[in-house]
């Protein structure tokens, strides 16, 4: 462009502001996001509850400092920079001048500091294994926050995501007992999108917040979450343009090939990287044969899981070789395969003692149906056909989700499916279902399994406090081999839920944590 | 001394109806609170586990803040006590009280289940008298073949297939919702946009419902058509329509009073199905949302108002019974 080009657009781009028309590199004020919300959360703090809906939502209300990318670097969130002290025990976050509640009141480190030690560490079970490990929080100044820990922790800066450390103000939480706050149901947060109404039952309204702090953000006016609780009818929703956005299960798998041809849409199955949605079928290792390993390696061979990501999930998942997802971080391709075969199934199953009677059955193994959806159910078809190859009879069990919470928590169950969120880090996400000093009755989403290993334990410890990121990777490779020769968990799918849109939207999927990020950089073309 | 017809004996009689009433309630109460207890799982356990996370400080607290880790006999206890107070407790996953969530919820099931219901009977009732008084014409083949088909649809795919030709296809109606989201509307034009969208869960609720009453209404005018009473009308020398409208449906009318009567607290069930398929904000799914996140103080609060609908619904089908049988008064029916 020479300079009287150059001159001419800056013209244009001047003469354009008198009209409204406020761009910043091509982005447009104004507009409706709607979209869904499924099922209706209780609550939008995301410090009090972490159930998923509450965090999509909750996303847009409350930040937290840092933010991270597909390849779960981290960014800048509400923390311009941020220093670690050669000796990986202090950690000093700049935060950004100017940010402020929806209440108009400023937000500043004291809120930070009050909200990961006094708050989360109170309401919120991961951030308060997270924040255990922090020796002291300081304010030095409003806008420096800083931790030192008790000892090294690798991944602790990956514990600032708006849905592990979100940021809640001290003036209206100091002295109260948070979760009973009168205020809680006003939702006040610093992030771009603030509440208007929340109409139970039918649908929550955000608008921008006037006083957020990055230039010209949020772009939208308005984001609405409608709950559809039916899935056709979200599917419908879709379809018919009603709602513009849908994520993580809001339509069920066989209707993402649908929407894969309708040309107004955009369907992508990044943003969700930081989650890493990890799947198995779990085998409760306390009981036989599930207590041998032969037995656990032979079902490894038994299932097609080509087959499962095809027919259960059309293809919406990639087969997982290990403990580890391969959008994690150390994750290690080069362990043991097991290839789908009958035979060699067969033969560990013989080589066990687990031979076929004279009707050709084995054993026969309650497996405690998830009731979250119809994958779940299929899945439990599709394990029953594969087991019945072998003369195992797979008896399926339905229940509800507090039916399945208390069985599989409780370890009375012989098999089930689990599905776990890696968050970023093998210590965050991963250790937590293989580590015996997780064995815990009656917590769910623990070593629930009851696998015990102390070499495994040894080397996941060590791992957790190890700084150099080339001998990290080094133990979780090893950790990763161990567990692939003992199958604690016999790993199906890596998930690959799908973020779908109307291609007006842009910036839909920006980060790693994808639509639970704030949208504040999100507009309409 | 109390006389008989006396103020005081009235006074004494509906005392002691009242008693009967709120003993009735507490048994009913004490049944909802064991019922709802012999389900397998635990609240706290399932709000943890959905939060994806859960470490025993979090299951304490929950449990402590419910009053879960008191006994058994205390908890039942504690909630009649406040059942008698009118207290019907503070959801566990809501954080509000229960009171709140239903009276929010409530006024979408009634419209819904109400404006089902009537025109269920209206209509339902209407059809039956036609075809039962032209029992063997082609009408009456037409009216048994539909009413039949009604019946036999299941509500859920009902809906759905109504959501297909008329919002999907024909684009005519909205396909879910209680109202139009983020417009401004005047009152009537509010009033316009909520019927809008009542008329296909309306249809697919009352569906089953008319058909019901419609084959009833059929059966019973053909059963009243052969009584003495009504050959002595036509003896006596009454016109049709005055055989028909003072003789016939009166009487005609009672087995479906009975019915309707009973199926009144059923229409809350339809309407579970109905509200999930609509999107339609009202107590039925939040009766669904609380049976599946055991929220114990919900499921009761709703089950005990539901459970004192369905008693003044009897005493109202027995004042009906009095209206339309005077028989009844005297017990001489």
């Amino acid at each position: 462009m020479n300079r009287r080009e150059f001159t001419q657009a800056m013209l244009a781009a001047s003469a354009a502001i008198p009209f409204g028309i406020t761009r910043a590199a091509g982005q447009t004020r104004g507009g409706t996001l709607n979209t869904i919300i499924q099922p209706e959360p209780p609550l939008l703090v995301t410090a009090f509850n972490q159930q998923q809906p509450t965090l999509t939502l909750g996303g847009k209300i409350y930040e937290s400092l840092l933010k991270y990318s597909a390849d779960l670097k981290p960014m800048p969130g509400m923390a311009q920079s941020w220093e670690i002290s050669p000796d990986g025990l202090t950690y000093t976050f700049k935060l950004f001048p100017n940010i402020t509640f929806h209440d108009g009141k400023p937000m500043t480190s004291e809120d930070v500091v009050f909200s990961c030690m006094k708050v989360l560490t109170e309401t919120h079970p991961r951030a308060r294994q997270n924040f255990a490990r922090v020796a002291s929080a300081e304010a030095p100044d409003p806008l420096t926050v800083v931790f030192k820990l008790k000892q090294p922790f690798a991944p602790f800066l990956g514990c600032f995501d708006c849905t592990s450390a979100p940021i809640l103000p001290k003036h209206i939480y100091e002295g109260t007992d948070f979760r009973k706050n009168p205020l809680n149901d006003k939702a006040i947060g610093t992030g771009p999108f603030k509440l208007k109404e929340w109409v139970r039952g039918s649908h929550v309204h955000l608008v921008r917040h006037e006083g957020y702090y990055l230039k010209n953000q949020p772009y939208l006016d308005e984001i609405i979450y409608r709950i559809i609780p039916d899935s056709a009818s979200r599917a419908l929703a879709l379809e018919n343009g009603t709602v513009q956005l849908v994520q993580w299960t809001d339509v069920e798998f066989f209707d993402v090939q649908r929407f894969r041809a309708q040309k107004n849409l955009e369907v992508t199955t990044k943003g969700y990287e930081y989650f890493a949605p990890h799947q198995w079928l779990e085998m409760n290792n306390r009981i036989a044969p599930m207590n041998d390993k032969r037995f656990r390696q032979a079902v490894m061979h038994l299932i097609d899981r080509d087959a499962l990501a095809k027919r259960v999930y059309f293809g919406n998942a990639k087969v997982a070789t290990g403990p580890i997802s391969s959008k994690t971080k150390f994750y290690d391709g080069k362990v043991k395969r097991y290839e789908f075969s009958v035979d060699k199934a067969k033969a560990l199953l013989d080589e066990m003692g687990l031979k076929p009677d004279a009707n050709g059955k084995r054993a026969e193994i309650k497996y405690v149906v998830p009731p979250y959806g119809e994958s779940y159910q299929r899945a439990g078809e599709f394990f029953r056909q594969s087991f019945a190859r072998v003369g195992i009879d797979l008896v399926l069990v339905g229940t509800d989700m507090a039916g399945w919470a208390e069985k599989v928590g409780n370890w009375d169950y012989e098999m089930t499916q689990n599905l776990l969120y890696q968050l970023g880090d093998p210590a965050l996400g991963v250790s937590r279902t293989y580590v015996s000093s997780n064995i815990k009755k009656g917590i769910l989403f623990s070593n629930t399994e009851g696998y015990s290993n102390p070499e495994v334990d040894k080397l996941f410890d060590e791992a957790a406090v190890t700084l150099d990121e080339a001998k990290r990777q080094e133990l979780y490779s090893k950790v990763q081999q161990i567990l692939v020769e003992d199958v604690p968990v016999a790993w199906t799918l890596e998930l690959e839920y799908p973020v779908i849109y109307d291609k007006a939207f842009k910036n839909i999927v920006s980060t790693g944590i994808g639509s639970h990020e704030t949208f504040g950089s999100v507009y309409k073309s | 001394m109390i006389r008989p017809g006396s103020a005081a004996t009235v006074g004494l009689m509906a005392l002691s109806r009242i008693a009967q009433l709120v003993a009735v309630i507490l048994v009913i109460a004490t049944f909802n609170f064991v019922l709802v207890r012999a389900a397998p799982g635990d609240p706290a356990q399932v709000m943890a586990g959905q939060s994806g996370a859960s470490d025993p400080k979090l299951l304490d607290d929950l449990r402590k803040e419910y009053g879960l880790d008191k006994p058994y006999a205390v908890q039942l206890a504690s909630y009649l006590g406040r059942v008698i107070t009118l207290d019907l407790g503070y959801s566990y996953r809501q954080r509000r009280a229960v009171v709140d969530l239903i009276l929010e919820r409530l006024p979408a099931t009634l419209l819904l289940t109400v404006t089902a219901f009537c025109l269920a009977l209206l209509i339902g009732t209407t059809l039956g008298a036609l075809a039962g008084l032209a029992a063997g014409s082609v009408l009456d083949t037409v009216f048994t073949v539909l009413s039949l088909v009604l019946y036999a649809t299941p509500v859920f795919w009902l809906g759905l297939m109504l959501v297909l030709v008329f919002s999907v296809t024909l684009g005519w109606l909205p396909p879910f919702g209680y109202e139009t989201i983020n417009v401004k509307l005047s009152p009537l034009e509010r009033v316009l946009d909520i019927a809008q969208h009542m008329i296909m869960p309306v249809t697919s609720l009352a569906a089953i419902y008319l058909a019901i009453y419609a084959r009833l209404m059929r059966s019973s005018i053909i059963e009243v058509a052969q009584q003495d009473f009504i050959k002595t009308a036509r003896a006596k020398g009454l016109s049709g329509p005055s055989i028909v409208l003072g003789h016939m449906l009166r009487n005609a009318l009672v087995p479906v009073v009975t019915v309707a009567g009973m199926q009144a607290g059923a229409l809350v069930g339809g309407a579970v199905v109905i509200e999930t398929v609509f999107a339609w904000p009202g107590l039925g799914r939040l009766t669904f949302d609380a049976l599946l996140q055991r929220d114990y103080p919900v499921l009761l609060g709703i089950f005990l108002i539901l459970s004192i609908v369905v008693i003044v619904l009897n005493l109202l089908t027995d004042l009906i019974y009095k209206l339309i049988d005077p028989r009844m008064t005297t017990g001489a029916a």
